[in-house]
């Protein structure tokens, strides 16, 4: 006798199995239109991953808690994934070591602008303060950013989503507004792009190049450190609020 | 799979763990991984070489690392109505803070490159 299939919808609704598999197949959908489509930047997978799971998830009428037990799987691989980036990092560390001053100088000069344009925009186009809050860490990885969004009065998970907003902006736009404004050296970008878009733009700055990779991975991770100190301090002496 | 597969996740992972343990030890504001981050860098630096394997399994999980953003970013649908109530502060400041700090981080960084390369071009 042939199972009834609302009977198999109830079991597959209840299983990790669905959603961990429909996260993997609207990721390669995504990537598969992004290579097909020569790279555009609106294309970007991971955008036209959400935005199709989105989807489904709101007409199959499944919460994020549901969808989430599937695909935690996936988002905890994020762990293992930052340790790794030691390595592209090591293999450029002879680049990174000479470039030293320089990164400092653009390290304060970036994490500085990212959390008060940010902050001076959303206040000025007049979102209310929790939103504010929540928009200012939106740079650093989403562990910090999450933890400082707290610190200061914002809301922890629109951070996060705020987050990886950023990160596909910078990912999709910044190599051409780099090119743009005449940076070229894969350091440079790389660095820019892992500052201001965090994981998604080292996962950007990758594909670049390794030099670019190393350079995003090293921005990353001084910007999370950088906004934790800076976003409560700037935000503070603001006093939007 | 080869077992020097597993040690080297093995190695990932204790690396990770290591790095939340110090970090909430030290009441430090860095999470977890990135401190895992900067454990394994110094590893490596010791070590002095990337072994074949680690530098397999690594390229192999960094290669997909846009996918692991992917069920976070899903989360968008749990505050669908303050993103719709704020879509205009909310967009601007995305887009515009983004390229701003894009372009002030890039510029400032190339000027600087040049500025201390120039010191020692000067000082040679």
């Amino acid at each position: 006798m042939i199972a009834n299939p609302s009977e198999i919808w109830v079991y597959l609704a209840a299983s990790p199995l669905l959603h961990l598999t429909m996260t993997l197949t609207a990721y390669l959908v995504g990537d598969y239109c992004f290579r097909k489509s020569g790279q555009k930047a609106i294309f970007n997978p991971v955008l036209m991953a959400i935005v199709l799971l989105v989807v489904i998830l709101r007409a199959t009428n499944t919460s994020y808690e549901t969808y989430f037990e599937g695909a935690q799987f996936v988002h905890f691989l994020l762990g293992p994934a930052t340790v790794a980036l030691a390595v592209p990092l090591y293999r450029q560390f002879d680049r990174v070591r000479h470039s030293a001053p320089a990164i400092l100088v653009s390290l304060l000069a970036g994490s500085v602008t990212a959390v008060l344009s940010a902050t001076l925009i959303a206040w000025l186009l007049g979102a209310p303060q929790d939103v504010i809050a929540s928009i200012a860490p939106k740079s650093a990885t989403t562990p910090i950013a999450m933890g400082v969004s707290e610190q200061i009065g914002g809301l922890p998970s629109l951070t996060a989503v705020l987050v990886i907003l950023t990160g596909i902006v910078g990912a999709m736009a910044g190599t051409t507004i780099l090119e743009r404004v005449g940076v070229r050296d894969a350091g440079v970008q790389g660095f820019a792009l892992g500052l201001t878009s965090h994981g998604i733009g080292t996962a950007r700055a990758l594909q670049v190049s390794e030099v670019a990779g190393a350079f995003s991975a090293l921005a990353m991770g001084l910007n999370g450190l950088a906004t934790s100190l800076l976003a409560p301090l700037l935000v503070h002496l603001l006093g939007l609020w | 799979m080869s077992n020097r597969i597993v040690l080297i996740f093995t190695l990932l992972l204790a690396c990770q763990l290591a790095g939340e343990v110090v970090t909430r030890l030290l009441r430090l504001p860095v999470p977890g991984p990135v401190l895992g981050m900067v454990i394994l860098f110094c590893a490596l630096l010791m070590r002095r070489q990337v072994p074949d394997d680690l530098s397999a399994v690594t390229g192999g999980l960094l290669h997909n690392l846009s996918l692991l953003f992917v069920p976070a970013g899903v989360g968008v649908m749990l505050h669908a109505q303050l993103l719709v109530e704020n879509w205009v502060a909310l967009s601007a400041a995305l887009l515009l803070s983004a390229v701003i700090t894009i372009v002030v981080t890039g510029v400032v960084m190339t000027w600087a490159l040049r500025l201390t390369q120039e010191k020692k071009a000067g000082a040679a």
